[in-house]
């Protein structure tokens, strides 16, 4: 397990649309060039389906990338 | 690049150079920091400048002789500033003189023969160094000719201060004494060194020629160094004769520290300097004369004579270049800059962004007096980050993937005339143009084929410009030798470019490939198309595309068939061969989008006119800035869809334009049966809102739809209960994308799209 926060969509009530289960946080593994890391992210508990938020897609992860690429 | 490479790089810009009064004056007073301070009534900054080079400042500073003002660059406009008086002014206006920091001592023991201004420099800096001094001068107290001048011009108690300083400073006067050649002989036996002041020792008759102009060493007398010569029939230079004992000091210092007395020197005494200072548009000013002559200038007066200082600088390519402002240095900064983020071998490259915002589009190398390039040193910065593995591919990848569409089949079409396999032309528009929903590309086609002789084809794709700014010489080089073997094949025909950045990468990639202007060839030889639409009334201004600022024919064939149409220009100030570039040269749009709008709003002020463009990208980012622009085929191939106000079409229509032209043609041209068209996996609509977020983002209409499609055939997405929206994500090869969407009797409502590069586990994968 990781104690990162769990990045939630900004909004809804999502669930997993081929598996009609609710979401629930769980540890999902990132990886891009020569980093790795585990974040919280809410999954479908039957299938595995994550979803990345908008704002997490856009902003930390954007963040990220491009910290990794200039290394 | 080495560091010999990059000190050669450097040398070119000359922003660092003196400005002409710095450079002009023996001890190189910093004039112009010191004009600046006057300026701003920072009496006590100017007179730390003053303290900072001149020996016995508050002597100096009242009776220097004042060399640089005849090198003042406002001296040939109105008149010189007269730097003389302002020192007085700050002399004045700042109390008596200050004890220097000086250096713990040395131990070491210098000679002076000689109380006039040299003697006194070499003793001052000397002693200021740590070395114990001994003054020799006949009579009983130092200052040789100083003691003639005037008290107005330099008060007796000034003098007698500064040399109560130098006591302080492990300078010992010694007077009373007879400067022979006995005396120089016990003082070389008793000293580690020695200054003779030429002019103190007459007896000893020595003259210029006997010393080292470099060094001021006397041959045969080691240690001894020896100038301030009097020329014959010429007023003694007060500050020529502190230069004289500056020179010495410094050659004293380093053969006492036993090091070299010759190495780097050039630079001392008055020099010449490559400094250029732009003075088009000064506006001459008479210089400030003070109310009361006998007093000089009150401290009003000498702020107002300080303001007319031009404060000498180049920055020429700076001031042109929203790119270069943007970083708050100048290229010989930035040289060192890049060298040293290309140095870095572990950790962040904060400079990456920096070597990949320059539009490379030459303006700078245009208005350098000394020829800098910035697109040679950043071209090669970004050939060896890439050489190296090292370039980010947010700098790029978007880019080179718009490029690798437009080099395939989805574009890419290279045919002679219908019913024929060669021609003697070869009209190649460009994959911006082609992208140009609105574009006449067929029209201008047909245009050409009735009025050239010998056989027109036509080229689809991209001429590889954008790789090569991305310093991807492999992908560059790739593209023209797929062109050139078509090139060829088709016999070799001219081609006909009507993007300057093809016809620049023809010329720079193929040289053996020739290449022509659109316009020029309109214009010379198919003629100009007859229209009968209404062609706007007022001026237009041309922006001239920056890659083709070096085609003289091609930008005066612009001028002259607009005034064939009867359209007035206004030039704007940065055109033909001084042309601005847009923003999209040099991948600048796409490693750093906010700088790259900030170059375009700068040309978009440059002129409340509407623009006329020669390059679509130049349009459809002027468009995209809010300024009304034709393309010029607008106005010589008039069509409803060709409205200046028309906006940025984005990356998405583009590609669906170029498409839709390569079967356009193949349709109408070819008459060739082509399959129906496939329609798309699904069809979206997306709000302008929402597009213009996707373009930003570079999320393409494909992409979602690509995502959606799979999202809805396999049912791998989330639902919202409360707004029955879906989201769906889907990993390619490189970059995942993700979209929010409604689906609405079969077409999916986009609302969102983005997209990241992390591979998250949880995240499908398209297969293959
Ligand atoms: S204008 Fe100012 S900086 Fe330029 S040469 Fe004259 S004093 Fe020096
Ligand atoms: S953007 Fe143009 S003018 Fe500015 S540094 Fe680059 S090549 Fe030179
Ligand atoms: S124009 Fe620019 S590169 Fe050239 S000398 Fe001046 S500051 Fe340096
Ligand atoms: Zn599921």
């Amino acid at each position: 397990m990781n104690d990162t926060p769990t990045y939630l969509p900004e909004s809804g009530d999502w669930s997993c649309a081929a598996c009609g289960e609710k979401l629930a946080p769980a540890s999902v593994a990132v990886t891009y060039l020569q980093g790795g890391f585990t974040i919280t992210l809410m999954t479908c508990q039957k299938c595995g389906l994550s979803l990345v938020p908008e704002h997490l897609a856009v902003g930390k992860m954007f963040e990220v990338e491009q910290l990794l690429e200039d290394k | 690049m080495d560091q010999q490479g990059l000190r050669d790089i450097e040398y070119r810009c000359i922003q660092e150079e003196q400005p002409a009064c710095q450079a002009a004056c023996p001890l190189h007073v910093d004039v112009r920091k010191f004009m600046g301070q006057v300026r701003s009534g920072d009496f006590s900054g100017a007179r730390k400048t003053l303290d900072r080079t001149l020996p016995l400042p508050t002597v100096l500073g009242r009776v220097c002789d004042h060399p640089c003002q005849a090198h003042c660059v406002r001296a040939p406009i109105d008149a010189a500033l007269v730097m003389g008086s302002l020192e007085r002014a700050v002399l004045s206006a700042t109390g008596p003189a200050a004890k220097p920091l000086s250096m713990p001592g040395k131990g070491k023991r210098a000679a002076v023969m000689g109380g006039d201004v040299s003697a006194l420099t070499t003793a001052w800096d000397l002693g200021k160094k740590g070395y114990a001094v001994d003054v020799y001068f006949p009579g009983d107290a130092p200052g040789g000719h100083l003691r003639e001048l005037s008290p107005d011009t330099l008060p007796p108690a000034a003098l007698a201060a500064e040399i109560e300083i130098m006591g302080r400073m492990n300078v010992t006067f010694r007077p009373g004494q007879t400067l022979d050649a006995a005396l120089l002989d016990r003082l070389r036996a008793d000293y580690d060194g020695v200054y003779v002041e030429a002019v103190s020792a007459p007896a000893l008759g020595l003259s210029k020629a006997d010393a080292d102009a470099l060094t001021l060493a006397l041959a045969d007398r080691e240690g001894v160094y020896c100038g301030g010569f009097a020329a014959p029939g010429e007023p003694l230079s007060v500050i020529s004769l502190a230069g004289d004992g500056r020179r010495a000091a410094v050659s004293l210092d380093r053969h006492l520290a036993g090091v070299s007395v010759t190495a780097s020197r050039e630079r001392e005494g008055a020099c010449p300097t490559r400094l250029f200072t732009n003075t088009t548009g000064v506006i001459p000013l008479p210089a400030v004369v003070p109310a009361d002559a006998a007093a000089g200038f009150s401290p009003d007066e000498a702020k107002a004579e300080a303001a007319r200082c031009l404060d000498c600088q180049c920055l020429e390519c700076v001031k042109a270049c929203t790119y270069l402002a943007r970083y708050k240095g100048y290229p010989r900064v930035y040289a060192r800059q890049i060298y040293n983020n290309l140095s870095i071998v572990q950790g962040a490259r904060s400079y990456n962004q920096m070597i990949n915002s320059c539009t490379l589009c030459g303006q700078c190398e245009e208005l350098c007096p000394s020829g800098f390039s910035m697109p040679d040193l950043i071209l090669s910065a970004r050939r060896d980050m890439v050489s190296r593995g090292k370039m980010p591919l947010w700098a790029h990848e978007f880019v080179l993937e718009d490029m690798a569409f437009s080099l395939s089949d989805a574009f890419r079409l290279m045919r002679a005339a219908p019913g024929e396999t060669t021609c003697s032309q070869l009209f190649f528009p460009g994959c911006q143009l082609g992208g140009d929903p609105a574009a006449s590309v067929p029209a201008v086609y047909a245009h050409l084929r009735a009025g050239l002789p010998g056989g027109v084809g036509l080229g689809l794709a991209c001429c590889g410009a954008p790789a090569f700014w991305a310093g991807r010489q492999d992908l560059a080089e790739a593209a023209m030798a797929a062109f050139h073997a078509d090139w060829e094949a088709l016999g070799k025909p001219r081609v006909i470019a009507a993007c300057s950045s093809c016809q620049a990468t023809f010329a720079r990639m193929a040289p053996d490939i020739p290449v022509v202007s659109l316009w020029r060839v309109l214009l010379d030889e198919a003629g100009l198309p007859t229209s009968s639409e209404a062609l706007p009334d007022g001026p237009v201004a041309i922006h001239d595309a920056c890659t083709g600022r070096h085609d003289a024919a091609g930008l005066a064939a612009v001028r002259e068939i607009l005034a064939k149409l009867g359209i007035a220009v206004e030039e704007l100030p940065a055109s033909g061969k001084l042309a601005s570039c847009c923003g999209f040269g040099g991948l600048q749009a796409n490693a750093h989008p906010e700088l790259a709008a900030a170059t375009i709003a700068r040309r978009v002020a440059e002129s409340p006119r509407d623009f006329v463009a020669t390059c679509s990208m130049c349009r459809d980012r002027l468009a995209g800035a809010g300024k009304r622009t034709f393309h010029l085929l607008d106005l010589l191939f008039p069509s409803k869809a060709a409205d200046p106000a028309r906006p940025d079409p984005g990356f998405s229509y583009r590609h669906e334009a170029r498409v839709r032209l390569k079967r356009a043609v193949l349709e109408t041209v070819w008459n060739d049966p082509l399959p129906p068209e496939t329609p798309p996996a699904v069809r979206l609509v997306i709000p302008e809102a929402v597009r213009a977020v996707l373009e930003t983002r570079h999320v393409l209409d494909s992409d979602l739809a690509r995502v959606i499609a799979y999202a809805e055939a396999t049912g791998r997405k989330f639902t919202d209960a409360t707004t029955g929206r879906h989201l769906a994500g889907l990993a390619g090869a490189r970059v995942t994308y993700w979209a929010l969407y409604e689906m609405l009797d079969g077409v999916a409502h986009i609302h969102a799209g983005y997209s990241h590069r992390m591979n998250v586990t949880g995240v499908d994968r398209q297969e293959g």
